[in-house]
């Protein structure tokens, strides 16, 4: 980097504040300013437009705009063809096929990893310094998460001294190094794995409140009913967290259905590991097939839609009750 | 994009705080009591492995970073102590050496501090704004309109994407050669796509996240400020930014981190460049071009993923209250 480029981007950065400052600088002015009458209208105008004008640029006219792109074929004349590819070709369907193995396995381990962390931890010494162990992944990119991982996974040829964690532990145990990001289908898994990783701290920390909003009498009863651990554990617990669970539950499901980072910089979606939102990225961006990217993206959609509305539901329902 | 927001989730008060879920339970003798025999040794085992499973791979990564090219290439990093060697060589290499093979993360760092500066600034402005509106002009509509941009949320980063660069490549692309033109040391790729970007998909988080909090501000500060004369923007300024100050700060907290961590976005309106492309971008370049070249890539993401973590454990409060409105978007 040369100085000029740094002054560049320091005199951009500057700029951009500037004109910034000075756009909503103007706005508050009008909006103060603005004529008798319909001065409400116009104040209201002017706290508005910049919010509406962002969003209607920026995602209700692409989204309907994508959704028409996925009917069209490169040359515009409406057509199903792009929803063929995605159904009937080998591949596309491998990534609906492994999208749903990601959408399965990440919540539920995610979730089941994260409860049994939070009950384990509960009122013990140190809870806050564990909590933090698990939740830290979370602030780490999906790209520093895809090379820490990507060490673990790392294989050497031959008589060569494993460095990745995974292998050396294999071949300790006796077995043969296995090149675990090109093997089919245990690189999906393995792929899986860090995402897991990631998600578990979300699961454990809001797991870890519902239990504590747990009445401790409920507890106690059960304890002088003589009932073991376990059955405390299936029988007030469980129901005590039930909204909770749903929550975290869904909202993994929608963080794993958009995921794109992780199967991007680990595989680049070779090796059978491609799954929608990786896909939808490779096909628009990589192979200039705009209607069948626009396609996966519409999927995408109409997978995280259903989801969505069970979520919110969940919680209004929640709010009701309290 | 978020289906959760805080004051949704089904938990208690304490949930933005890791330490404050401990204080409260220190107050309480009876809970101490429970804890006692609830706490079983296998529990302790169970969750000291998970800890330590969790831990290891970024730990692994940690210390390989600090060890010379030959020990890594050849040694596991567990046999740190069999095969000692410390080097900060690693990190020399790929912030300062100039060579051409080498990642010059300098001027990504610039980059992913100059893009996350502004894509976070924007959205606050714009979504503070509108929420003040949404919360406290009654307008017939207002109501609707409110929901709608709620709705937005739903939409899949994905969904945007092509027409978006469609719009700017057609609007923003002449601006930024004509900017060029004028000011030769402001490069033809600049950071204006990527604020833009980011900050229209913030929005409808943003909005409705501040929306819940300015809306619970009583009415009657308010009102008193009407009475007195203060106009809207008076109002808005003196008032209500300053007493939204904590979801500010939450949400402010978690854009900065999901500029600073997001890829999608800038692979598609960066150009890749030196001059635009965020840390991120490099980092995920370098495994695939430098995929071997451990010492690099163990620094490199290191670096990239400090600063995350820094703000995670001094900000410990807003991040985790931040992060757990955020967490579904994209």
């Amino acid at each position: 980097m040369t100085t000029a480029d740094l002054l560049g981007k320091i005199l951009q950065v500057v700029m951009g504040l500037a004109v910034f400052a000075a756009v909503v600088g103007l706005l508050i002015f009008f909006i103060d300013k603005a004529p008798k009458k319909g001065r409400d209208y116009w104040q209201l105008a002017g706290f508005l437009t910049p919010a509406l004008l962002f969003v209607a640029v920026g995602l209700v006219y692409p989204a309907i705009r994508t959704s028409i792109l996925a009917f069209q074929d490169s040359s515009g004349a409406w057509t199903l063809d792009n929803f063929v590819w995605t159904f009937t070709q080998p591949a596309a369907i491998r990534t609906l096929i492994n999208t749903v193995i990601w959408v399965l396995l990440v919540p539920t381990f995610a979730t089941a990893v994260g409860l049994a962390y939070a009950v384990f931890i509960d009122r013990s010494r140190g809870e806050r310094y564990y909590k933090a162990i698990l939740f830290m992944p979370i602030a780490i990119s999906f790209v520093g998460a895809s090379v820490i991982w990507k060490f673990v996974y790392e294989y050497r040829s031959g008589e060569r001294e494993q460095i990745g964690l995974l292998n050396a532990i294999v071949v300790a145990f006796g077995g043969e190094p296995v090149q675990w990001l090109q093997t089919d289908p245990i690189n999906t898994i393995l792929l899986i794995v860090v995402m897991i990783w990631v998600q578990t701290g979300f699961a454990m920390v809001v797991l870890s409140a519902a239990i504590k909003g747990i009445a401790t009498e409920q507890i106690e009863a059960a304890q002088l009913d003589g009932t073991n651990a376990w059955q405390r554990f299936t029988n007030v617990t469980i129901p005590g967290i039930r909204g909770a669970l749903v929550v975290v539950l869904t909202t993994i499901s929608i963080a794993t259905l958009k995921v794109f980072d992780i199967v991007r910089t680990m595989t680049a979606g070779n090796f059978n590991t491609s799954i929608v939102a990786n896909e939808m990225y490779t096909q628009a961006f990589r192979a200039s097939e705009i209607g069948r990217g626009s396609a996966l993206a519409l999927i995408l959609f109409v997978l995280v839609l259903p989801i969505v509305i069970y979520n919110v539901n969940v919680l209004r329902k929640q709010r009701e009750i309290r | 994009m978020s289906s959760v927001a805080p004051a949704d989730l089904p938990v208690g008060k304490n949930l933005g705080t890791l330490e404050g879920v401990e204080q409260a339970e220190y107050a309480q003798p009876k809970t101490m009591r429970v804890k006692k025999q609830l706490t079983s040794r296998t529990a302790t085992i169970a969750s000291l492995i998970i800890a330590v499973l969790w831990t290891i791979p970024t730990f692994g990564l940690f210390i390989s970073s600090f060890r010379p090219a030959e020990l890594i290439r050849t040694t596991g990093w567990w046999t740190i102590f069999a095969n000692p060697g410390f080097t900060l060589e690693n990190y020399r290499d790929v912030l300062f050496s100039s060579s051409q093979s080498s990642p010059q993360l300098g001027s990504y760092i610039v980059n992913s501090i100059a893009i996350a500066l502004l894509a976070t600034l924007i959205p606050l402005v714009f979504a503070s704004m509108a929420a003040y509106a949404f919360a406290w002009m009654r307008f017939r509509g207002v109501g609707v309109l409110f929901i709608i941009i709620f709705a937005l949320q739903i939409i899949p980063l994905q969904m945007a994407l092509v027409p978006l660069l469609q719009i700017f490549s057609t609007v923003l692309r002449p601006m930024q050669a004509w900017l060029h033109d004028v000011i030769p040391i402001i490069p033809e790729q600049n950071y204006l796509p990527l604020w833009l970007a980011h900050s229209m998909f913030a929005l409808p988080l943003a909005i409705f996240l501040l929306h819940n909090f300015i809306s619970e501000i009583p009415a009657d500060v308010i009102e008193a400020a009407r009475v007195d004369g203060a106009t809207h923007g008076q109002i808005f300024f003196r008032i209500v930014l300053p007493l939204a100050v904590p979801a500010i700060a939450s949400f402010a907290i978690f854009q900065f981190i999901w500029v600073w961590n997001d890829l999608l976005v800038a692979l598609i309106f960066s150009g890749g460049t030196s001059d635009v492309a965020p840390l991120t971008q490099r980092l995920a370049e370098l495994t695939g071009t430098r995929g071997q070249d451990w010492q690099l890539l163990t620094a490199a993401a290191f670096i990239s993923i400090i600063i995350p973590l820094i703000v995670f454990f001094s900000l410990q409060r807003y991040f985790v209250r931040g992060l757990l409105a955020g967490s579904t978007k994209g």
